[in-house]
């Protein structure tokens, strides 16, 4: 992911003209452009479109569908609470409240200093060691209130110290 | 000599501190000049013992666990390396934990015992043995072994892979596909993850004698966007497999060809119904299918395809090399082979637990599950996902049987146990079902959208003591709409955790739960 608002054109062009060949593309190509730029901005759907002969509204109809893909970007950090059932049955609902009450936002919301967003997930396969959560691309098993504030109090960290 | 210090990879190892540990570890014994080989190998599945470190020894390889940051440096104090057993978390031999010993591991056979990304390591552990053999046989010599095996489809659906694998086989098509499901969104499931992110040349080599059976020379691993490891792993063996020419053109020098690709989905859970995978593959929004036609006739890009569960492929390569008959012998009445069951959520001693079908359900949940994690009475256990039933303490007996579970009016589904304590509001259990129904329809029929959102707000109604006995009357009707009138198994079977909380649970869906 670059730096936000740092984004090129015609390397998303290029992204998607290196997959578009594949069967059934669109798909890998969001997945490529979302890496890219963070998230898949309004203004690429025509792009995406025009390269791959389909119509904006079937691009932005697939978009929106998957949970996964985004036209909005977020903070530094994506923060994602397990909330399904195997997780409920350790504390999840408490921890979703913790996450919310320390974080001062909800789901799909961002925080003030930009650092970490808040998402819903449902199920992240570590269902005998929770509650779950994934910070990027990184799981964390039986995560207790209070080990999910040292979690966040890292993620501000690293924020702090890219500048 | 080095020694050889085992620390697991999985995600569960990983989601409790095993790279951390495997850092430490490396540092640790550089600066006590300790000659050390750190290998990543898989989870055994024991996960309350994650991160579970193994050392090899004359006699086994020697367990600790689980193992956290602050205890690397007293294991190295009190000799872990040297196979001293002293040290607190010292869980003995490995293999003689009862947990694992006690079970029946045909599908598991290699996991963590094995290092994920070297086919060597497979090959030394009867992999590729089954390929070796499928390579000289016939399609319908290949098909006519799964059928004998009796192996049906893991994924929850339990539809014999024989057949299906016959159907795709018998339609003509110059262009077939194999197609895995790895999209396991069921809640207290990670037996597809395990095989993926511990075994994945087992899935490779799954995949590569299903195309060789039915004639497809192209397959996809539809993988869930919630599974980063498992996404790294597989990509790694699928080049290690093109390097040793287990994948291409000319399959280990035989002039067959199989190609394999993974394909990543992006948070959608109804992309694990098979049609809404296929739309999803295709590039498209993942919505539901009419069937007939069956996706083996009409399926990936209108062409005949198989679609199997992980598990399912997973199975492939032990028939393939031991029989399909080996397999079968495992088993009672029409569910043959082992069942990798998951014991998640509220349970002492969680994990994978592979067993021939027949177990009752509550001796897992006691023998190999110890109990609850919380020390709290057990009051319900979530068999087969989010679209299963609660079962009360009157149905703990079931056996792991895909008809004894039917006739329970539950579920096996993918074979997830979520334990509950009694701790459980099952008024909020039998509401989550609806919502989640509510997140997740594809949106595509009416009983499944509007449904479970109408179900959620009755549900609410009912809670809040508002005309209830109408309202609850209401539920049951609007159950019945859901079950007879939607697409898929979504709408259809959401309304079994519903229904089961209505009978087994109806007083603490009205008034919520008594202290």
């Amino acid at each position: 992911m670059i730096t936000p608002g740092q984004w090129r054109i015609e390397t998303v062009r290029e992204i998607i003209q290196r997959l578009k060949s594949k069967p059934g593309a669109l798909l890998p190509v969001l997945h490529a452009v979302q890496e890219y730029i963070g998230h898949i901005p309004d203004n690429v759907v025509p792009i995406i479109a025009d390269e791959m002969l389909l119509t904006r509204a079937e691009v932005h109809g697939v978009i929106s569908f998957y949970a996964h893909f985004r036209n909005h970007p977020t903070g530094k950090h994506i923060v994602e609470i397990c909330r399904a059932e195997a997780c409920q049955s350790v504390g999840c609902r408490q921890l979703e409240e913790h996450a919310k009450n320390t974080l001062n936002i909800d789901y799909q919301q961002t925080t003030d200093c930009g650092s970490i967003t808040l998402e819903p997930v449902y199920c992240l396969g570590n269902c005998a060691t929770g509650p779950s959560i994934r910070i990027n691309d990184d799981i964390h098993g039986r995560v207790t209130p209070e080990r999910f504030d040292e979690l966040m109090e890292n993620c501000r960290q690293r924020l702090q110290e890219a500048g | 000599m080095s020694i050889k210090i085992f620390v697991p990879c999985d995600t569960t190892a990983r989601s409790l501190g095993a790279d951390q540990i495997a850092t430490l570890i490396q540092a640790e014994a550089l600066s006590r000049g300790i000659d050390i080989s750190l290998i990543r190998n898989g989870s055994r599945g024991l996960f309350w013992l994650e991160p579970l470190i193994e050392v090899e020894t004359e006699n086994g390889r020697l367990g600790f666990g689980p193992v956290t940051q602050n205890d690397v440096n007293t294991l190295f104090e009190q000799n872990f390396h040297q196979g001293q057993t002293q040290h607190a978390l010292c869980v003995g031999l490995v293999e003689q934990i009862p947990y694992l010993k006690n079970q029946q591991r045909l599908t598991f056979s290699r996991s963590g015992i094995t290092d994920p990304l070297s086919l060597q390591d497979y090959l030394n552990h009867d992999g590729y043995a089954g390929l070796e053999n499928a390579l000289i046989m016939t399609g319908q010599q290949i098909v006519d072994e799964v059928k004998t095996s009796g192996l049906r489809g893991r994924g929850g659906a339990a539809f014999p892979t024989g057949i299906k694998w016959q159907t795709v086989l018998d339609t003509p098509g110059e262009q077939k596909y194999i197609v895995c499901n790895a999209d396991e969104g069921d809640s207290g499931t990670f037996a597809d993850r395990l095989v993926m992110e511990c075994d994945p040349f087992m899935l490779i080599e799954g995949m590569t004698i299903a195309g060789l059976a039915v004639g497809a020379t192209q397959g996809y691993i539809y993988l869930r966007s919630e599974y980063p490891i498992a996404h790294h792993i597989l990509n790694k063996a699928i080049e290690t497999a093109y390097q040793q020419g287990y994948l291409g053109s000319n399959i280990r020098g035989s002039q067959k060809q199989f190609d394999l690709e993974v394909r990543l989905g992006a948070g959608a859970y109804i992309c694990g119904e098979e049609t809404s995978l296929l739309d999803s593959l295709e590039g498209k929004r993942g919505l539901v299918r009419a069937k007939p036609p069956l996706p083996a006739i009409v399926g990936l890009f209108g062409k005949p395809t198989v679609v199997n569960n992980v598990l399912s492929l997973a199975a492939i390569p032990y028939i393939l090399d031991k029989g399909g008959q080996a397999y079968a012998d495992y088993g009672v009445g029409r569910s043959r082979g082992t069942m990798p069951i998951q014991l998640a959520g509220n349970v002492k001693n969680g994990g994978l637990v592979e067993l021939a079908f027949g177990i009752p359900l509550n001796k897992l949940m006691n023998e190999f599950g110890g109990g609850t994690r919380s020390g709290r009475p057990l009051k319900a256990v979530q068999v087969g996902g989010p679209l299963g039933s609660y079962l009360p303490e009157s149905q703990w007996h079931t056996v792991i049987d895909y008809e004894a579970f039917s006739s329970e009016q539950a579920v096996l589904g993918h074979g997830g146990v979520v334990m509950f304590d009694d701790s459980v509001d099952m008024g909020d259990q039998a509401r989550f079902a609806m919502e989640f129904c509510t997140v997740e329809s594809c949106g595509k029929c009416t009983p499944c959208r509007i449904g479970s959102t109408r179900g959620v707000e009755v549900i609410d109604r009912i809670r809040a003591g508002e005309r209830p006995d109408n309202n609850w009357q209401l539920l049951e009707d609007l159950c019945d709409t859901m079950v007879d009138g939607s697409l898929c198994a979504m709408g259809s079977m959401t309304p079994i955790p519903v229904k089961s909380v209505m009978k087994f649970f109806p007083d603490e869906l009205r008034h919520g739960r008594q202290e």
